[in-house]
């Protein structure tokens, strides 16, 4: 064992938000220690544009991912079963890497709704106390506003370049962009991308019925951009190899784009890579943490200290991280009390996949985020009085790739799986083929929480995570409903064939890749009954512990967790160096 | 047979020069006298510099002579082992950093001034590797403060054997004597070096700008009626840049030169390989009116006799492979009509240093580049080796393309330049051959 020399800061795991908190606390001076478990990845070295376009490798073998012998947990649905580890690629997708699942992401650029951030207020307020508290449920709120929230997620889209078109400045609806958005400062940095076939027969059909289609924000950006801490990006190509892919383009927005090169020159950054922290130390009398002990890539345990400790790992991991650090109570789902590992959540997806006769999609133009959605019946945009249950799903359609060993699977019910007849089927199809994806939320329940496996150890010896978890049926209920909708609009878009889809009509499982958006573990709030972190992030037990993850969400949203990690991680960064180091000690006092 | 033969050629050589040399024993070409304004008393280990103003100075003096970029390796300052490679054997750079042993720190300020300005060094001569034969020109004023900004630099004991890999003779210090008789012009700048001749000073002193970008003589010295046309540096092609309107850069405006001197790109030129190591240590660090003053000097070096060629026919065969292979393999960075994107990727449409000698685009289509990345332009994109997936045929064609495309005019590329690069650059043969 040996002890490094000491760091202001250690950031634990370097992807977005390790990346961004970094990014900050160097700017302002301070020493900051990077730990990532994952080599070095590069995107001129790792994935030029020579070698990225390969789905073989990239998306089917995954080689960007960290394969579940190294990361995994294990899963059960209920209390009385006896969980058995994941080992396949599931409900997340880590990374292999530096820039974690920052760098192989497919891109697209959400901010949460309003409504999400004040979720139990807001629907004891518009429907009644009984319908947030229904018995299964745990709807809490996050202790932050979206008005607070707002200056930081510009910020995030600015350093990632994002494109997309405002559909609400300040309040002022704007045609073409996303109405239903909350208010926004002011407008994306770069346009948004092209429309694309499937995108169009989609927005005519919508606005037929009288929604509000727009074109998803994306950090597969439109043209070439210069963010606000120097580093160039260029325009995205259409080559569609995002999801599970490097850009070589540097079109992408990910840790390696946009931040890296701001980063990694800074004197007084250091990173340390290969290396899997292992545990958080408490100081003896359990106020503070004082470092982190890490294993690296041979073996060899050591001590890294710090005055600070943020924990910016995956959801899974920063969670497996407090509970094997043993700091916070772990939470009881038989009486609800404690707080580590509470209000896991997934996403409920359904959809519809559709084959239009006679269309050319030319799904081989694409980027990893493109496509059109309607807000409609996501977040509380629509009402739910008389419906059962709370929230809905982000619909969109996908114009994201064409790649030909995936997009084989996708072929109307009936069609020959081999064989002459599969072929003709495939040619036939290719073209027609579009979908509607329903990224629905998912709501809290008391019966979903993260522990740690009494059985499975990992190959540092340490108990695996263990997840119990099934749907709410307020999230089963607006699958169905939101399917039922998908199939409508599938309809209206001339569809001769649809094969709807739903998740959530069986029970959860692990081993389905959906949406690949897990969240909760360690909830933020205002109460430190019910939240690990308070609304800086910083832990309620150890004043100089942040945790900074997809882990603090109190719920799942019907977007992607991204871009509100990253707004979440410039906000707590900013805290720490404007209000902690000054004051050391709680940000918030309960 | 062969070897004895170049080791007789070689003895052959050396006697010559070592006759010329003694012939000229005592020439100017080894004299040191006007660094006697240095003082001779105090050793480098026992002095430290207090006056703040001079170290400063002489830290800028240090980057515009780019010491850090051959003395350093690794993470050592100034420490040396940076191997050089030259025609003449390998030659690995010295330890400069203060220390007694293993560094310079036995040197007086004038042993500095004779290493620096004259090649003399405490081991004996030094090689023109080291660039005395520009540095001659430094200032006394320049001088005295680098060695005020030396004595600042934190001594590193590592023991460097400089010349152990040089082939014979070429491995005798004393044969540089000779060297010196034939090829160095020992004698102090002949201009204003802080007013009106400010960017020739900087372009022929610190900055040894034709220790790379003039073409040498087997005896490997500059050629100086072709100065700045442009010369071979190991695998690389330091490109003519002479005020020639077609190769060169008389065709780029100052501002758009400095730019580029200063952050490693102006959209255009995009400095990669060892330029873009001159750019990271070196010239990005030097004040807007230096940039200006080197830009405006390089500006009016008469032009070299490089002739403006007529572009190849787009209508042949080989012109419209090349298009498509640009279309699929280049277009997303370098632009359909070759107009770059951006700071990230260089515009192939009007790129001078592109129709030149073909070296650098042969070598960065074939193992890949990377771009400088400096200070005010961070991102240092890549271009990606094509080596894997193109033969010795479709890097011609392209290459033809993008050189005799959108008003560039090249001459073809031939399949021994290729041929050079992808058996000395060890490049993959293309995986498959046959689309």
């Amino acid at each position: 064992m040996t002890t490094n020399s000491k760091a202001d800061v250690i950031v634990v795991g370097l992807g977005w938000a390790g990346s961004l908190m970094a990014e900050e606390l160097t700017r302002a001076g301070l020493n900051v220690v990077a730990i990532d478990r994952g080599p070095w990845i590069d995107t001129s070295t790792h994935t030029p544009p020579a070698v990225d376009p390969d789905e073989l490798r990239w998306g089917i073998r995954k080689e960007l991912f960290s394969p579940p012998k190294d990361n995994t947990l294990t899963f059960r649905n209920t209390l009385d079963q006896t969980a058995v580890p994941q080992r396949d690629f599931g409900i997340f997708e880590l990374g292999g890497g530096v820039g974690g699942a920052g760098f192989h992401w497919a891109g697209m650029a959400w901010r949460f709704n309003p409504y999400d951030f004040e979720i139990r207020s807001k629907t004891i307020e518009r429907y009644g106390i009984d319908r947030a508290e229904d018995g299964e449920l745990q709807l809490q709120d996050w202790g932050i506003t979206y008005d607070e929230l707002e200056p930081f997620y510009d910020r995030w889209e600015r350093i990632a370049g994002i494109s997309g078109k405002a559909g609400n400045l300040n309040g002022e609806k704007i045609e073409g962009g996303n109405v239903l958005e909350g208010p926004r400062s002011r407008d994306y940095p770069t346009p948004p991308l092209k429309t694309l076939r499937s995108m169009e027969v989609f927005n005519e059909a919508t606005e037929r019925m009288g929604y509000h289609p727009f074109t998803i924000p994306v950090a597969n950006i439109s043209q070439a951009y210069v963010n606000p801490l120097g580093v160039s990006m260029g325009a995205c190509s259409y080559c569609g190899f995002c999801l599970g892919f490097g850009c070589g383009n540097f079109s992408k927005s990910s840790p390696q784009a946009c931040i890296f090169p701001a980063l990694m020159r800074r004197s007084n950054f250091r990173l340390l890579t290969e290396s899997c922290v292992t545990r958080v130390n408490k100081a003896p009398d359990g106020q503070t943490v004082t470092g982190v002990t890490y294993v690296d890539a041979h073996g060899k345990e050591h001590v890294q200290e710090g005055d600070i400790v943020c924990i910016t790992a995956f959801q899974i991991d920063s969670t497996r991280l407090m509970l094997l650090s043993g700091i916070g109570q772990p939470y009881d789902p038989r009486d609800q009390s404690g707080v580590v590992g509470r209000n896991f959540s997934f996403q409920t997806v359904s959809g519809v996949d559709m084959w239009i006769e006679g269309e050319q999609m030319n799904p081989f133009i694409g980027a990893g985020g493109l496509g059109s959605q309607i807000d409609d019946f996501n977040a509380d945009n629509f009402d739910h009085s008389d419906l059962d249950f709370l929230h809905g799903a982000g619909m969109l359609t996908l114009a994201r790739d064409g790649m030909p060993i995936s997009k084989a699977n996708k072929l109307p019910q009936g069609s020959p799986r081999w064989g002459s007849g599969f072929k003709q089927a495939y040619k036939d199809h290719y073209q027609t083929y579009t979908t509607i994806f329903n990224q629905g939320s998912s709501m809290p329940i008391k019966h979903g929480y993260l522990d740690l496996d009494p059985n499975y150890k990992d190959k540092f010896g340490q108990p695996l995570l263990r997840l119990t978890y099934d749907y709410s049926q307020s999230d089963r209920n607006m699958a169905k409903f939101t399917m039922d909708r998908s199939i409508e609009i599938a309809k209206e878009m001339g569809a001769q064939h649809i094969t709807p889809f739903n998740f959530a009509d069986k029970p959860f499982t692990t081993s389905i890749i959906a949406s690949d958006h897990v969240i909760g573990g360690t909830p933020m709030g205002a109460d430190p009954r019910t939240s690990v972190v308070n609304p800086y992030l910083q832990s309620w037990d150890c004043h100089n512990l942040f945790i900074c993850s997809a882990s603090v969400f109190p719920m799942n949203s019907g977007y992607n967790p991204t871009e509100t990690v990253g707004a979440l991680a410039i906000r707590t960064a900013q805290a720490i160096h404007q209000q902690y180091i000054q004051n050391p000690g709680a940000l918030v006092k309960v | 047979m062969a070897n004895y033969k170049k080791i007789s050629t070689r003895i052959l050589v050396l006697g010559a020069v070592v006759i010329v040399a003694v012939g000229f024993w005592a020439s100017r070409s080894s004299n040191t006298e006007r660094n006697a304004v240095a003082d001779d008393n105090v050793a480098l280990a026992d002095f430290r510099s207090t006056d703040i103003e001079a170290i400063q100075r002489g830290e800028y003096v240090m980057r515009t002579a780019d010491c850090a970029a051959c003395h350093t390796q690794g993470k050592n300052n100034m420490a040396g082992g940076y191997p050089l490679a030259t025609p003449f054997g390998t030659l690995v750079s010295s330890n400069i950093t203060p220390d007694r042993d293993t560094g310079i720190g036995q040197m007086t300020e004038r042993d500095f001034f004779n290493a620096v300005r004259n090649g003399q060094g405490s081991k004996g001569f030094l090689y023109p590797a080291m660039p005395y034969t520009a540095y001659a020109n430094l200032t006394d004023q320049d001088m005295h403060d680098l060695w005020a900004y030396m004595s600042t630099v934190t001594p590193v004991n590592h023991a460097i054997d400089e010349n152990s890999a040089m082939a014979f003779p070429y491995n005798i210090r004393l044969a540089m004597l000779g060297w010196n008789m034939l090829f160095f012009d020992n004698k102090a700048f002949d201009g204003d070096a802080d007013g009106a001749d400010r960017g020739r000073y900087l372009v022929d002193a610190g900055g040894h700008c034709s220790v790379c970008h003039s073409p040498r003589n087997a005896l490997g010295a500059e050629k100086s009626d072709h100065y700045l046309q442009g010369g071979q540096l190991g695998s690389w092609y330091a490109p003519d840049i002479t005020s020639n309107p077609h190769v060169g850069i008389g065709d780029v405006s100052v501002e758009d030169l400095a730019e580029y001197l200063g952050t490693g790109t102006n959209g255009q030129a995009t400095a990669a390989g060892p330029m873009a190591e001159a750019v990271e240590h070196s010239l990005q660090y030097m004040s807007e009116d230096d940039l200006m003053a080197i830009a405006s000097y390089l500006k009016s070096v008469p032009a070299s006799k490089t002739k403006a060629h007529t572009a190849l026919d787009a209508s042949l065969p080989s012109m419209k492979r090349g298009a498509l292979a640009y279309e699929v393999n280049c277009a997303a960075c370098h632009g359909v009509e070759g107009e770059g994107m951006g700071e990230l990727a260089p515009a192939l449409a009007g790129n001078h240093a592109l129709q030149g000698e073909p070296n650098n685009a042969i070598r960065a289509l074939m193992v890949g580049a990377r771009a400088a990345a400096t200070h005010t332009k961070l991102t240092g994109a890549g271009m990606p080796s094509f080596a894997w997936k193109m033969n010795d045929q479709q890097i011609k064609d392209v290459l033809d393309y993008v050189r005799n495309s959108w008003g560039n005019a090249a001459q073809p590329v031939t399949p021994e330049q290729i041929e050079r690069i992808r058996v000395g650059m060890q490049a993959r043969d293309k995986m498959i051959d046959g689309y």
